[in-house]
């Protein structure tokens, strides 16, 4: 048995206590470094010493990866690599803001329908029961095919179809914390209901949120690569993985590299992710330790 | 049992409404009018006023709501504005199809979820469960149309082995039907298996240290019987639930699968649709998946009830 006293686990400080255990979650950390890599290339993108992404050269089309082109070149000349790059751009651009609009809608329907309940909570449960119910990728198609194909439109219509994982999930947080006895407290000192959302519900429902926005990231790049080799996000010529495994598939034969780049990046930044959102759960989770 | 199933069918009704609502107002957000499609490229006042009439736009809005809503109710979703046929005849002729790659898919996806999650669940902190956890993390993170266009360029490409697109109707000749089925059902199961893993993993987790397990050990009983007599019996339910819930993954996995293996189904016909701007088809598949959600929600319930006999007196 071991000294609970002396556990550097347990006497440690609450924000040290998770980084800790996040740190000995070596997958976690494998995750953060994941996507640490590709939110840095992403921005790195223009100061890289890379050709432009969207030069042709029709003396090289269709090269093997050789050493003037790391990742070869595409059917009309380009440079893989840094389409790939720039590639990157888009796509994490796309799971953030996606995300964000989801969270900056889901999060504050979820906290008014949880704490108010009654017919506040009756009409915002109902439509989010309704929005769930068409299958994610399908709303999105959907959205994207009557707003018009372009990547803000893939982001948008992403956005929206998952707002309701966001309801859901913060009102089932709230309804959870809102009988506690620092809530009470709060309503009993007279707090206005803003303050008291704001400031004692918020910061107690924000870790399950900030985990499943993580993995919804992940959700949301695989979902615009989707509608981008559907022809729904990015258009050409801007560079998209989506887009390019699109392009790539008629040239299997021909060049395999062309699909095989894209496809690696996206699950490598999807892992990433999906790593991280289980790492922070599990150090976040004040149960397990 | 009668009187639970009712309730849970009143409590979906105002869902199914409000689908129909999000999916009418769907065609609210195209921008322009959907008519300058229909009439080509002169847009003659006289024709635009003809089609709006026909397609009663003049209507107020509630009114139009309620006209397609009520067509809706008894089969009639619209006329395909590309091919002319109803919309409902073009989505019963693609169905058999998807129907075919989703219980193909499916069986690929249970015989490969639930023994790894198993497995991994028995041999918890284990090498193997490790892996098996590596394995449907990857799973996850894998985009399956890219798994769709790598296995061509394996199998079909370099091996030719398998057929790397079209469909052949199993009635036609059942052996090259399954054949031309097989690559796109694995890599549409594999996807489903990996979240069908996780989830058997954490449902036997939470049975393997009930009390009911260890008197089994303590009997003596040997591990088979007690792992899956005593613990996977009880961890089933959530199971089931879970895969009647995989159902919208499953028909949005359907999309980009039919696309890559170009299959002539459901998911083909939706993308079809929105390139030619079909959008009676778009809004009738979004609501026919809709509520075919909603309905294996229901039936989810149903097995629930049956499976669980401590429910049945309630």
């Amino acid at each position: 048995m071991t000294d609970l006293t002396t556990d550097p686990v347990l006497t440690a400080k609450p924000e040290s206590r998770v980084w800790k255990k996040f740190r000995s979650h070596r997958s976690a950390l494998l995750g953060g470094i994941l996507v640490a890599f590709f939110v840095l290339i992403a921005i790195a993108a223009p100061v890289l010493p890379i050709p432009d992404p969207f030069a042709t050269d029709w003396g090289a089309v269709r090269q093997a990866p050789s050493w003037a082109h790391w990742m070869g070149t595409d059917e009309i000349g380009r440079d893989v690599m840094s389409r790939m790059i720039w590639g990157a751009q888009a796509s994490l651009l796309a799971g953030v803001v996606s995300v964000g609009i989801a969270v900056a809608f889901g999060v504050p329907l979820g906290l008014v329908a949880g704490y108010f309940g009654g017919w506040t909570d009756a009409v915002i449960s109902r439509c989010t029961e309704a929005l769930l119910a068409a299958p994610f990728l399908i709303l999105a198609i959907a959205l994207a095919a009557f707003l018009g194909p372009s990547l803000t439109n893939a982001m948008i219509a992403i956005g929206i179809s998952a707002t309701p994982i966001f309801i859901r999930l913060t009102r089932g947080q709230v309804i959870s914390v809102k009988s506690e006895d620092y809530v009470d407290s709060a309503r009993a000192i007279g707090l206005p209901t803003r303050q008291i959302l704001s400031r004692y519900i918020l910061p107690n429902v924000l870790p399950p949120i900030l985990v499943q926005a993580t993995l919804t990231i992940a959700t949301a790049i695989i979902a615009e690569a989707s509608l981008s080799f559907l022809g729904l996000g990015q258009q050409p010529p801007e560079p998209s993985w989506g887009s390019m495994l699109n392009t790539a598939k008629n040239f299997l034969n021909q060049a395999p590299w062309m699909a095989l780049w894209p496809g690696i990046s996206i699950f490598l930044v999807v892992l990433g992710f999906n790593l991280l959102g289980d790492g922070l759960r599990d150090a976040l989770d004040p149960r397990e330790h | 049992m009668l009187a639970f199933f009712l309730r849970r069918v009143l409590i979906a009704l105002p869902t199914i409404i409000l689908i129909s609502v999000f999916v009418f107002a769907l065609q609210k957000l195209l921008p322009g009018d959907p008519l300058t499609v229909l009439a080509g490229e002169e847009r003659d006042p006289e024709v635009l006023e003809f089609l709006r009439e026909k397609y009663r736009l003049n209507d107020p809005i509630i009114v139009q709501y309620f006209t397609w809503a009520g067509n809706a109710v008894q089969g009639d979703l619209g006329i395909s504005l590309r091919t002319n046929q109803p919309v409902t005849e073009l989505m019963a002729q693609k169905l058999p199809v998807t129907i075919q790659l989703a219980v193909m898919s499916m069986l690929f996806a249970l015989l490969i979820g639930i023994p790894a999650g198993i497995l991994s669940a028995v041999k918890k902190g284990t090498v193997t469960d490790y892996v098996a956890n590596i394995v449907a993390l990857s799973g996850l993170s894998i985009p399956n149309f890219w798994l769709g266009i790598m296995l061509i360029l394996l199998v079909s490409v370099k091996w030719q082995l398998l057929p790397a697109s079209g469909y052949v109707p199993p009635g036609e000749d059942l052996w090259q039907s399954i054949r031309t089925m097989l690559m796109p059902a694995f890599v549409l199961g594999t996807a489903l298996a990996a979240t069908l893993m996780r989830h058997t993993r954490s449902a036997m987790l939470g049975v393997l240290s009930a009390d009911y397990v260890r008197t089994a050990r303590a009997k003596g009983l040997p591990e088979r019987t007690v792992v899956l007599k005593h613990s996977f019996r009880n961890a089933l339910t959530p199971i089931v639930t879970l895969t009647a819930l995989l159902f919208g993954e499953l028909v949005a996995g359907a999309v980009l699968t039919e696309q890559i293996f170009t299959i002539p189904g459901f998911g083909k016909l939706v993308v079809d649709a929105v390139f030619n701007r079909d959008y009676a088809v778009v809004q009738g598949i979004v609501l026919v998946t809709a509520v075919g959600f909603i309905v294996m929600n229901l039936i989810a319930d149903m097995l629930y009830f049956v499976l669980n006999p401590r429910l049945r007196g309630a």
